[in-house]
């Protein structure tokens, strides 16, 4: 029987505003069947998006949602997660929105490990205001805010994550729906910051004048630059040079920021003692 | 029983917070706010509240932001500065009606400005902190009790009118150590304003059905009550618009629920909204000054007093929307009108607005220093 997605969006809204090929329906549809593997409440689930076209995913989920400022949106969720951490949030951002106008935050909510789960929807471009570059166009495409051509060198989003500690990292494609939703429920099911880089299309604005103007041609540009983690890893170190490995990425259990702040109220209500260095696996 | 309390006027800022029981704070360090942030970061965890310091102003009021969205009582504090970084953010709670109070200490600017010292410069950016129209609630304290008290009434404001509320220390007042009585605990407790829920039929719920002038109905979320939270242009279920009338309504809504409701009923809630003190029928000169500057201005009046000139002074408490009918009522009274604030003018411009006149003896100063009753004496005479 064919899912049935309608429970689960706000079918008055339905048709998005996406172009038609977007990627973002794509992730949107995964997103909704890893929730329903996860089987949350929906009452419980809180999306929080920002500015861009990813921002109108919160409009289209039947959910608790939130659709913030340009960047903010973690610094948003952390809110919401802290206040009510038995919620399930999702936060969806662009590759503008996440990694240069919100990078900061982008960072800082890897390092707290606080439970939220971000999907960062990368299509290497912004999109919404019509081709101009972000921090993952790569060099020597034509925006039209970089008229002869891209000298920007390009970010490795997961590597942003790793170094800032997320404690899951993962990156998948839309080219695949079905990894995409397992990599879902993989990350939902992770308790801590799960970062997850799905790599999208805009061929409308990216494409067009890259020579790749359809959602297929765009596509099969984004397969071109993956490849699965094993694979990427028996790769030369100038091959990989040119490749973002798929997959899990990082996984690791850490202590989560809504348990180790349980632990703050324990030692403010005297039912243990100060936090010291010992209570961490990690010193320094 | 009213509380005697030793302290300085940034904890009892936060002590305010606390006793109306909001549970989350949010902020970034900065002088000479800082003291709001520890107070708060040892006071919530004992009750279970929360408090986290972000990683830059603009986080400091978006996670304060979301605690209030998810439905708790929220605040953040800063100074000047993080104020112009927050200001974005302050828009998205204007439109969006999410409470949240802002603790503003004043510090000299523009810029880096004064970090350790005092100003009032700030009274201009409250008024308007962000891009668009709205209206703005700000509340100056002028005294210990007053930190408290300001603050209390903000979370009160903030939650009745579902909006962001300023409350305005300054350097000196924040900094300032000494004996404060709070008013009775029960009391304060028993006078909490929540902020409004619905408990209709969940597929009846529109949270920005409101009536002109009246405020969004904002449940806490996970209950049930679904629905879209955006700084877009919205209509009553929350949803993203750009029809014209409804933007047009939004917009007076949004100023219409602050200033005309202030208007029609002379304040926004049964609190004084100003002070006099020796403000007589009689009065040859009348001071008006607020905050920290209305203590030397009160000492400046005695002085006058004892110098055969009659002097009273009008302390301005909410400075937006401003105490505008007894303003003008004073206005009209009395011939000579002297004005005192630590900026260049701010607030000057909306008593020659409220009064009509503009014939005032002035002292404006923007060094960073307490202004001298015996100054502001002198200056007065000069209008003699």
């Amino acid at each position: 029987m064919a899912f049935n997605y309608d429970q689960y969006l706000r079918v008055e809204k339905m048709p998005t505003l996406w172009c038609w090929g977007c990627g973002d329906g794509v992730i949107l549809k995964a997103c909704i069947r890893a929730i329903e593997k996860m089987e949350w409440d929906m009452d419980k689930v809180c999306v929080v998006s920002g500015i861009g076209c990813s921002g109108r995913f919160s409009s289209y989920i039947n959910c608790n949602t939130v659709h913030t400022t340009h960047g903010r949106t973690i610094a948003y969720a952390t809110g919401v997660k802290l206040t009510r951490p038995d919620a399930h949030v999702i936060v969806v951002a662009g590759d503008g929105d996440a990694l240069a106008i919100g990078g900061n935050h982008t960072i800082h909510g890897c390092r707290r490990n606080i439970d939220l789960n971000f999907i960062l929807i990368n299509n290497f471009i912004y999109g919404l205001t019509n081709s101009q570059i972000s921090p993952t166009t790569p060099q020597g495409m034509w925006c039209v805010s970089a008229q002869n051509g891209n000298i920007d060198p390009t970010f490795d989003a997961c590597k942003l994550a790793i170094g800032a500690g997320a404690t899951f990292v993962a990156r998948e494609t839309m080219l695949d729906p079905k990894k995409l939703e397992k990599i879902f429920v993989k990350g939902f099911s992770h308790k801590g910051f799960s970062f997850m880089d799905i790599m999208s299309n805009c061929h409308i604005n990216l494409g067009r004048k890259n020579k790749m103007a359809s959602a297929m041609e765009n596509l099969e540009w984004i397969d071109s630059i993956t490849t699965p983690l094993k694979k990427w890893e028996a790769l030369s170190p100038e091959e990989q040079m040119n490749k973002f490995p798929t997959g899990v990425l990082r996984e690791v259990q850490q202590a989560e920021y809504c348990d180790m702040y349980d632990m703050v109220i324990a030692a403010a209500q005297g039912k243990r003692g100060k936090i010291t260095q010992d209570d961490f696996a990690k010193k320094i | 029983m009213a509380r005697e309390v030793i302290s300085t006027g940034n904890q009892l800022s936060a002590l305010a917070a606390f006793d109306v029981e909001c549970m989350f704070f949010g902020g970034y360090p900065i002088t000479p706010s800082s003291e709001v942030m520890h107070e708060m970061s040892d006071l919530l965890p004992t009750v279970g509240g929360k408090f986290i310091q972000m990683e830059d102003e603009i986080a400091g009021i978006s996670v304060a932001l979301g605690a209030s969205m998810a439905g708790t009582k929220s605040m953040t504090a800063t100074s000047g500065p993080g104020i112009s970084l927050k200001a974005e953010q302050i828009g998205l709670a204007f439109i969006a009606e999410i409470p949240l109070v802002i603790v503003n200490v004043m510090r000299g600017g523009p810029s880096t400005g004064l970090p350790t010292r005092v100003s009032q410069a700030d009274i201009g950016q409250a008024q308007y902190p962000t891009h668009g129209d709205y209206a703005s609630i700000t509340l100056c304290a002028g005294s210990l009790d007053e930190c408290y008290t300001e603050t209390v009434r903000g979370f009160n404001l903030a939650e009745q009118y579902m909006t962001p509320v300023f409350v305005l220390l300054d350097e000196t007042v924040g900094h300032m150590h000494g004996k404060a009585v709070l008013p009775d605990l029960e009391e304060i407790k028993a006078n909490i304003v929540r902020r409004k829920r619905y408990d209709g039929p969940k597929e009846d719920y529109k949270p920005y059905k409101a009536e002109m002038n009246e405020a969004a109905v904002l449940n806490p979320m996970f209950e049930g009550h679904r629905y879209h939270i955006t700084g877009l242009h919205h209509g009553e279920t929350g949803f993203p618009t750009e029809d014209a009338e409804q933007c047009q309504f939004n917009i007076a809504r949004l100023v219409g629920k602050i200033n005309t409701v202030a208007a029609e009923n002379d304040g926004l809630d049964d609190l004084a909204d100003y002070e006099e003190f020796m403000l007589d029928d009689d009065c040859d000169v009348v001071l008006i000054a607020y905050g920290s500057i209305s203590r030397g201005a009160k000492e400046a009046v005695v002085k006058l007093r004892a110098d055969g000139i009659k002097a009273g002074l009008f302390r301005p408490i909410m400075l937006w929307p401003s105490p505008a009918k007894r303003m003008k009522e004073i206005g009209d009274k009395y011939k000579n009108i002297f004005v005192t604030e630590l900026n260049m003018g701010q607030y000057l411009k909306e008593i020659e607005r409220v009064m009509g006149r503009s014939d005032f003896g002035t002292l404006h100063k923007a060094n960073g220093r307490p202004i001298a009753p015996l100054e502001m004496v002198a200056k007065v005479k000069e209008m003699f």
